[in-house]
């Protein structure tokens, strides 16, 4: 790719309104993440900087918490937790269900019904019940709920890679690939699996935000990360007991979610236009 | 001039159908030669692609049965396995496609999938873009170097079409099937495919598998021909022979039916009536239908194959009289 058309892509992306304000937000949590060191004011756990339960002041901009812990130290070291859950949970969903969808569409025949069965089975139970027997077996944990949320999340993965690998196994230039000559690993990973790559994204992009608050409602519900940790999920349901007293306790975490989740949807949106193929360079 | 290299023999395909079979192909013949165009005509859905297909085993699987022996090389391509066919797809027979405006990969440049298609064969990369190069400007790319850069989406009909050969060409394969090569583009467009088409031949002493239902097309490129109808090769000879001394009631109506035959006399010459659709093998002549010189014996009695000369055969009974 030459200079311009560097220019040109990041102009397209400029004038793409939902795509730059998603960036600029998971930009500044990520850079949250990174300089939580340099941002908190104290230290994560560290206990009695103020009193017990201190409304929002100049001191503890987010308030404290029944330990007298800083709230906004601990959401801003939080920010790492959501995005390594995002980070790992998508990946783990990513690599499954591509893998699955690709194979079912590709092949076809028993291998197809076999994995879209297990498919449609993981589909058609609730997500956030069968993560919660995942976890029971596999025991309680930040890690352990992240990888009971992707068993469950990777069938929307496997089914949109399945119905692209299908449409497009289907389209002239996959037989001509074959004509040439290809495998059908280069088929399946040179001709197919770079045409679903711009859906995948933008799945990807909107997902995302799924697997956090999926697994934030399991640290709610206590499965997922255990205390101290700064988990937001965890905050939150540590706010609800105090909910009058002290609101902001649920409300700083929770609004940290929000911005988070906002931010990697409005990105999804904006990857869906810019990566469509036919907007590119015209 | 006349060795041998791709050779059907006793070719039948049977679709699975709903109600049964659905005989796409049967007993097909024929020899294609090194060099030389050998062109496939038939109405749609006569079988000429799925005879294509079924050489480049690309047929889409699983519902098909198939009889008879695909030879290239003296070498049975039924038999080979995937791995085999691999090799031998691209390498020593190409293929091009009636539609280019799909045939190639939208997320690569043109020149990056054909670089590619030449690195199959295990060369360094300057060379393998040299010879992209090179390829554009043997098919007249208008424009190569530039054009090289440009996604599919950028090319017009005709260019997808030039890159789709000179893909092909890449790895000057022995046999190039060409399946309907040109119906989706204009005259000009064409005629300029022709044009390449023809200085292949010459160059690389390529043989051409030429599928068309376009008999302008095969008067100016093939050598011979064989026509197809209702899944049956009915007859095959030299260009010549098809044109000025057509045998098959079937071959004599399409001659009637071209335009050249009609100048003075107002409308085009039709065949009634339409391909059947063939669901259950009986002892008959599939045209039998829509021959106006039907007799009783056609419809209950397979017609030979009738050699009138030894380039020329014909699958009919009138011919088998005649002669006898």
């Amino acid at each position: 790719m030459n200079k311009n058309k560097v220019k040109e892509t990041l102009n397209e992306c400029r004038k793409n309104a939902n795509f730059m304000v998603g960036f600029v937000i998971l930009l500044s949590v990520v850079l949250v993440a990174v300089f939580a060191d340099v941002i908190a004011p104290y230290g994560v756990n560290e206990m009695h900087v103020g009193g017990k339960y201190d409304p929002p002041s100049a001191n503890c901009w987010f308030g404290t918490d029944e330990l007298g812990r800083d709230l906004f130290s601990r959401v801003v070291y939080g920010s790492r937790l959501a995005l390594w859950v995002a980070f790992l949970g998508g990946s783990i969903q990513l690599v499954i269900g591509v893998v699955v969808g690709l194979a079912c569409g590709f092949f076809g025949k028993w291998v197809d019904r076999v994995l879209s069965f297990m498919t449609d089975l993981t589909w058609c139970i609730p997500g956030t019940i069968l993560a919660l027997a995942v976890v029971t077996l596999i025991g309680k944990g930040l890690t352990n709920t992240i990888i009971a949320i992707s068993l469950v999340a990777w069938a929307s993965y496997a089914r949109t890679v399945r119905a692209k690998t299908l449409s497009l196994k289907s389209m002239a230039f996959v037989e001509t690939g074959k004509a040439f000559g290809e495998s059908n690993a280069s088929l399946m990973f040179r001709y197919i699996l770079p045409n679903v790559v711009p859906s995948l994204i933008v799945l990807v992009s909107l997902n995302l935000p799924g697997t956090i608050l999926s697994t934030t409602t399991l640290s709610f519900l206590g499965l997922g990360s255990q205390p101290p940790s700064p988990d937001w999920g965890l905050a939150i349901s540590n706010g609800i007991d105090s909910i009058n007293r002290a609101p902001w306790m649920s409300i700083f975490p929770g609004l940290a979610l929000v911005y988070t989740t906002f931010g990697f949807n409005l990105l999804g949106e904006g990857l869906r236009d810019l990566l469509d193929p036919h907007m590119k360079s015209q | 001039m006349s060795e041998e290299l791709l050779r059907l023999n006793h070719l039948s395909i049977d679709y699975k159908v709903k109600d049964g079979y659905l005989s796409a192909v049967n007993d097909v013949n024929c020899v294609i030669n090194k060099g030389e165009v050998f062109a496939i005509v038939g109405e749609s859905g006569c079988g000429k692609s799925t005879v294509a297909h079924s050489i480049m085993n690309l047929l889409p699987g699983g519902n098909e049965e198939m009889h008879g022996e695909i030879l290239f090389k003296g070498k049975d391509l039924r038999t080979c396995s995937q791995k085999e066919m691999e090799a031998i797809r691209g390498k020593e027979i190409g293929m091009i496609f009636q539609n280019p405006l799909d045939s190639l990969n939208p997320v690569y440049t043109v020149g990056d999938q054909m670089a590619e298609a030449i690195l199959l064969d295990k060369v360094d990369k300057t060379e393998a873009w040299n010879r992209v190069l090179k390829l554009f400007k043997d098919v007249k790319m208008p424009d190569a170097e530039e054009r090289i850069k440009s996604f599919p989406h950028e090319l017009s009909g005709g260019m997808r079409q030039r890159v789709m050969i000179a893909m092909m060409l890449s790895r000057n394969p022995e046999l190039l099937i060409a399946d309907e090569p040109t119906t989706a583009l204009d005259v000009t467009i064409e005629a300029q495919i022709l044009e390449i088409m023809k200085e292949l031949k010459k160059t690389f002493n390529t043989a051409i598998m030429l599928i068309t239902h376009n008999f302008g097309l095969v008067a100016e490129i093939a050598d011979r021909i064989g026509i197809m109808y209702a899944g049956e090769m009915i007859e095959s000879a030299s260009v010549y022979e098809i044109f000025e001394n057509p045998k098959h009631p079937y071959t004599k109506l399409l001659m009637a039916a071209l335009p050249r035959n009609t100048k003075a006399e107002g409308r085009l010459q039709t065949i009634d009536g339409s391909v059947p659709r063939i669901t259950e093998k009986k002892p008959e002549c599939r045209f039998a239908n829509r021959c106006p010189y039907a007799m009783e014996k056609c419809f209950n009695e397979d017609p030979e194959t009738v050699y009138v000369s030894e380039d020329h055969f014909c699958r009919c009974h009138l011919i088998g009289k005649e002669e006898k």
